[in-house]
């Protein structure tokens, strides 16, 4: 009876949003009287850092400083439509719409202060600080503010736009069974470094190293964190979580957080994240969805770990101690 | 049935109520009073996402009856920013990306403001002993443990 050490890798293709009858996100973007800009939507922030991210693909595409933007997801009843949270879904498929919306508010913007400055659209430009200005004479130029209390108040247009994007539902060959059932794929591939306890099934996972391709990071610092914490639950989907320890039997499931096992702040692998930054084609700016995926790859790393450390496959999740224990015995005999 | 009158302080400011008898702090603070930063999670202790402080010490709100707390001092995350500063907890939770969903933050910060109360400089050791009562879902928690130690550092940075 020994504690042995094991090393194990996997690698994931994580696909973006699903295949349900199509995939469809709309937005719409306004202006206020003093140049604000508001983005309508239905997709919800769960935590994930949705409304943050629209702002800045928002800004970007109008040409304003991202503090300019309000995000509004207040009432799936009454917003324009999406499909929901998920999925990994949200920033690919409402910032494709965001994007659309946006361009079509920044054009009606440039006609506006195109008449206030007896210039054509075509020749005007955006600073990205709030101001438009004449290309190639930047001193002929007018405030954003001015040119949203002009539209409001003088001209009588709407600096708006409209957004939608759509993955229309793909169905299979009928010869070879062919689809297309996602788009966009992300991804990641796995290290981790486990402590089998082969007297009591106990596993340590000691260190997990992910390297995660996920497009363009629009805001880097909230990938690193959606990772971070991606890898841990990854972990804990590998070595604890379950609802129906004895699938499909519900007995002996966790009813409560006494029985519902997660990884505490004391039970923490050495974590490394490196993101590799492989700009999609169709994602907007070049993103891609990186929610979901990054909880995947640690698992398989994880049951490979185990296989190098004590010489048992086992593939059922969780990777519980009664689990390697039972496979223990069934190879010794 | 009678109510009962309960009186305490809630963040520096008195406060009264007529409760029903067996009312927990948690809904006392949340429903009666209006406070909402401590979170109902669990509701049997086993998550810390309601927990406050009473005089001086953490506590679970949800299993603590509010006319237990007759004539105490109480503090939660709503009242710890002053004059629109953040507290050097807050600030660090928001330095660090140590939210998320944030709905276990409040506790979070409970249970860390407890912690630098009693030991100003922490190892990393303690920290992960301060916070193992409470649970979240999506940080990993290695986020709020690094925003702990920053704040304890701002801290005898200002102290210093």
């Amino acid at each position: 009876m020994a504690i042995r050490r094991g090393r194990g890798v996997a690698a994931i293709n994580y696909p973006t949003g699903m295949n349900l009858g199509g995939d469809p996100t709309q937005a719409l973007v306004h202006s206020t009287p003093t140049g604000n800009f508001m983005v309508t939507l239905s997709s919800v922030d769960l935590g994930q850092g949705m409304k943050q991210i629209m702002a800045q693909i928002c800004a970007e595409t109008i040409g304003v400083p991202t503090d300019r933007v309000v995000v509004d997801t207040a009432d799936t009843d009454t917003g324009p439509h999406c499909m929901g949270t998920f999925a990994s879904r949200g920033t690919h498929r409402a910032g494709n719409a965001v994007i659309q919306a946006a361009r079509e508010a920044r054009q009606v913007m440039l006609e506006v202060a195109a008449e206030e400055l007896e210039v054509n659209a075509s020749d005007l430009e955006t600073d990205g600080q709030g101001n438009i200005l004449v290309k190639g004479a930047p001193q002929k130029s007018i405030s954003i503010f001015d040119v949203a209390l002009s539209a409001h108040f003088k001209r009588g247009r709407s600096i708006s736009g409209r957004g939608m994007f759509l993955i229309p539902r793909s169905y299979p060959e009928k010869e070879t069974g062919a689809m297309k059932p996602s788009t966009c794929y992300a991804h990641a591939c796995t290290v981790a470094e486990v402590e089998v306890d082969d007297e009591t099934g106990e596993v340590t996972v000691l260190t997990v190293k992910n390297v995660f391709e996920i497009g363009r990071a629009l805001n880097p610092k909230m990938v690193e964190q959606q990772l971070v914490g991606g890898s841990w639950m990854g972990i804990s989907h590998a070595l604890y979580e379950t609802t129906e320890p004895y699938y499909p039997n519900r007995d002996h499931g966790g009813t409560d957080f006494n029985q519902y096992l997660m990884p505490g702040p004391g039970d923490l692998a050495e974590t490394e994240i490196i993101v590799l930054e492989r700009p999609s084609a169709d994602g907007p700016y070049g993103a891609k969805g990186p929610g979901e995926m990054c909880a995947n790859p640690q698992i398989p790393a994880v049951a490979n770990a185990v296989f190098d450390a004590v010489g048992v496959r086992i593939d059922t999740l969780p990777i519980t101690p009664e689990r390697i224990l039972r496979a223990l015995k069934a190879q010794a005999n | 049935m009678a109510k009962v009158p309960v009186q305490f302080t809630l963040n520096g400011s008195e406060k009264a109520e007529f409760i029903d008898s067996g009312t927990t702090l948690l809904n006392a603070l949340r429903d009666k009073i209006g406070d909402t930063s401590p979170k109902g999670g669990c509701q049997q202790g086993t998550c810390g996402a309601c927990s406050v402080i009473v005089d001086g010490e953490l506590r679970l709100s949800c299993l603590t009856l509010a006319e237990t707390c007759n004539g105490t001092a109480i503090t939660t995350t709503s009242g710890l920013a002053e004059g629109g500063v953040l507290h050097p907890l807050q600030r660090a939770f928001l330095d660090t990306f140590a939210t998320q969903c944030g709905f276990c933050t409040p506790g979070m910060i409970m249970a860390a403001k407890v912690l630098l109360d009693h030991t100003p400089n922490p190892s990393r050791d303690e920290v992960v002993e301060a916070l193992s009562g409470n649970i979240c879902r999506c940080t990993g928690y290695e986020p709020i443990i690094q925003a702990v130690l920053t704040a304890a550092r701002a801290n005898s940075q200002n102290a210093a």
